[in-house]
């Protein structure tokens, strides 16, 4: 490969305006793959962590409950009406096994027990409609990071103690210290203590949510003992789906992963995926076709050249090789100009951008636009190097 | 039984053009020749003759359609390309028209290329072999430059030199003057006079300078396709 790479890189550096205009073709190309795949990827990892900065991976549920039909009389037809039943506030059963059955389940990593269920707030005359949340907090914590959204008090739940949303604090006029009555119908009532308060950053949850512990809410919703949600943290997030359906199989429980309660998302995440793909899939051809265009008028003005080294012994094998390291060393070089383009590119918009939010630049993503990029300068340089391969050295010393 | 001096055995060979088709044209007819070590000879004819198709039969770079060519004993018809490319890589040594140089290497590693092409990186010896050969043709001075830095008649004595870094049995030289002033030309013609006698490679030298033909030792004259006369 010595000489092959020699006359390669020779005639590489010979014709210089054609190699430097091709490598800035390339390093732009690179350059747009590098800086768009970072930024829509910065872009989706930061939507997915502030969507699921509130919300459990998979949220496990007992089943709905359904009208049981009895069946038509043989012969009879059967004209059927049918309301959908009212969703009472359930408990899941036996959820003691269910947790620890999940605890093992793998790609797993937490698992939280809730209770959850309506009730009024009231602290004088006003009053507030709350959704009151039992919870074991160090389990809890583990899905929801509750504990880096206080902006008042202490995080406890426990001996009567409640946290309450920011927004709703201030609806009510509470203080850390204050008490706030609960009120869940049916005569059942208490008064808690708020010891803390949050911000979620989200204003619907900000305005209702009240943490209790989960004894506590399950006297205050009359479900003693029992939970009606079992949140649960994946290890990887879009793992979230079949993990979900593993956990239907398993238990018959509805299990609802974040990627259906947020489909919407989801479907502008994989559009934009999609777009992002398309955009490099097209540039990478467009490089391919630059270098492979550059090669075939190299073939064409060396013809003569690639006749006399044929005379003198040189293999067509030899030849086709040197028009391959010709697109791959394009390729590489190209590439690489590119890829530090676009870093730089991300550093700027990083540091001068609009700074809604930080791209991180995806491990990995240099080496494989550089792979890319190479691997399409050997394919773009098949064709030519083919041609060049194949000339009749008689023909190509002639050739004027 | 080809003997020890046989350089090139051509028996009956005969070439022929778009085969098949109604323009289909036979340009050799059945050419016998032999060439031993250490000749010098000239091929002469007037154009249209099939000169160049019979250098390109004896340079390998092409195969006849029908008879035999033995290159040092060996019948090289039936090769495939890359045997043939082999060949004609160790054996034989080019010396152009118009020089043909590699624009993008330097005359020391022009002279090299058909070395380099064959066995990789270029060792202490080859590169010595290289040098004497540049200074046998007066031009060590020039290793280093380029062929766009050289005359044409400098050129040509790179090629030469180049034809001969390999040892070949055979030098074949198209009309290796036929560019040149009659000084240099004249220079270059004793070239290959003294490489023939130094290193005994067999030179076939096809002219249309029939002055240049007179001072070979042999001279052979072909036309339309047949030899006419070899004395």
């Amino acid at each position: 490969m010595w000489i092959e790479t020699t006359i390669a890189m020779r005639f590489l550096r010979q014709g210089r305006a054609q190699t430097l205009l091709i490598l800035v073709g390339i390093a732009v190309g690179v350059s747009v793959i590098v800086f768009v795949v970072a930024l829509i990827s910065g872009l989706q990892a930061n939507v997915i962590a502030r969507t699921l900065g509130t919300q459990a991976h998979v949220r496990v549920e007992a089943p709905e409950e359904v009208n049981r039909i009895a069946p038509a009389a043989a012969g009879t037809a059967q004209l059927l009406l049918e309301d959908r039943r009212a969703q009472a506030l359930r408990p899941i059963v036996n959820w003691q096994q269910v947790r620890d059955a999940l605890d093992h389940l793998p790609g797993v990593t937490a698992v939280s027990p809730v209770v959850s269920g309506p009730a009024f707030g009231r602290r004088g005359d006003a009053v507030e409609s709350v959704a009151l949340i039992g919870m074991d907090l160090p389990r809890y914590l583990r899905v929801i990071p509750l504990d880096e959204n206080m902006v008042e008090g202490r995080l406890d739940v426990g001996s009567g103690n409640a946290l309450v949303g920011r927004q709703l604090a201030q609806d009510l006029g509470l203080r850390t210290g204050g008490k706030l009555r609960l009120d869940a119908g049916d005569g059942r009532a208490t008064v808690v203590n708020v010891a803390g308060i949050f911000e979620l950053g989200v204003r619907e949850l900000d305005a209702r949510y009240v943490y209790l512990d989960l004894k506590q809410a399950q006297s205050l919703l009359a479900l003693p003992g029992g939970v009606t949600v079992i949140d649960i943290t994946v290890a990887e997030l879009f793992e979230a789906e079949r993990i979900a359906a593993r956990i239907r199989g398993l238990t018959g429980l509805k299990a609802e992963s974040w990627m259906e309660t947020n489909a919407q998302l989801m479907n502008a995440l994989t559009s934009q995926s999609m777009s992002t793909n398309m955009i490099s899939f097209f540039v990478a051809m467009s490089v391919a076709l630059g270098i492979a265009s550059v090669l075939a008028v190299s073939v064409t003005q060396r013809t003569r050249e690639i006749g006399i080294l044929r005379a003198m012994g040189t293999r067509r094998r030899q030849m086709l090789q040197v028009f391959l390291v010709q697109g791959a060393v394009l390729g590489v070089a190209g590439s690489l100009i590119g890829a530090l383009a676009g870093w730089g590119l991300v550093g700027i918009f990083n540091t001068f951008g609009p700074k809604l939010f930080y791209i991180p630049m995806p491990a990995g993503l240099v080496p494989a636009s550089m792979l890319l990029a190479t691997v399409a300068g050997v394919i773009a340089a098949a064709v030519p190097a083919s041609r060049a391969a194949r000339l009749d050295p008689v023909e190509a010393i002639r050739h004027a | 039984m080809p003997d020890s001096r046989e350089v090139l055995r051509l028996d009956g060979v005969r070439k022929s053009y778009n085969i098949g088709q109604p323009n289909e044209v036979e340009v050799l007819h059945g050419i016998d020749m032999r060439v031993e070590h250490a000749d010098f000879a000239a091929l002469v004819g007037p154009s249209g003759s099939g000169k160049s198709t019979l250098l390109n039969q004896i340079g390998l770079l092409d195969s006849p359609t029908a008879g035999e060519l033995y290159l040092l004993g060996k019948p090289t018809r039936e090769m495939d390309d890359e045997a043939r490319t082999a060949l004609r890589g160790r054996h034989i040594g080019f010396v152009f028209q118009f020089h043909h140089l590699i624009g993008a290497f330097s005359a020391l590693e022009n002279v090299l290329m058909p070395h380099m092409v064959a066995h990789g990186k270029p060792d202490r010896e080859a590169l010595d072999r290289a040098r004497n050969l540049l200074a046998d043709v007066g031009l060590e001075k020039f290793a280093d430059r380029k062929p766009g830095e050289l005359s044409g008649g400098q050129q040509q004595r790179v090629a030469i030199a180049r034809a001969l870094v390999t040892r070949p049995a055979l030098l074949l030289a198209d009309e290796p003057t036929g560019n040149l002033d009659t000084k240099t030309a004249a220079d270059v013609f004793k070239l290959l006079r003294r490489f023939n006698a130094e290193f005994g490679c067999a030179v076939l030298l096809v002219t249309h300078d029939p002055r240049l033909a007179e001072t070979c030792d042999r001279t052979i004259t072909l036309v339309d396709g047949r030899i006419d006369s070899d004395q």
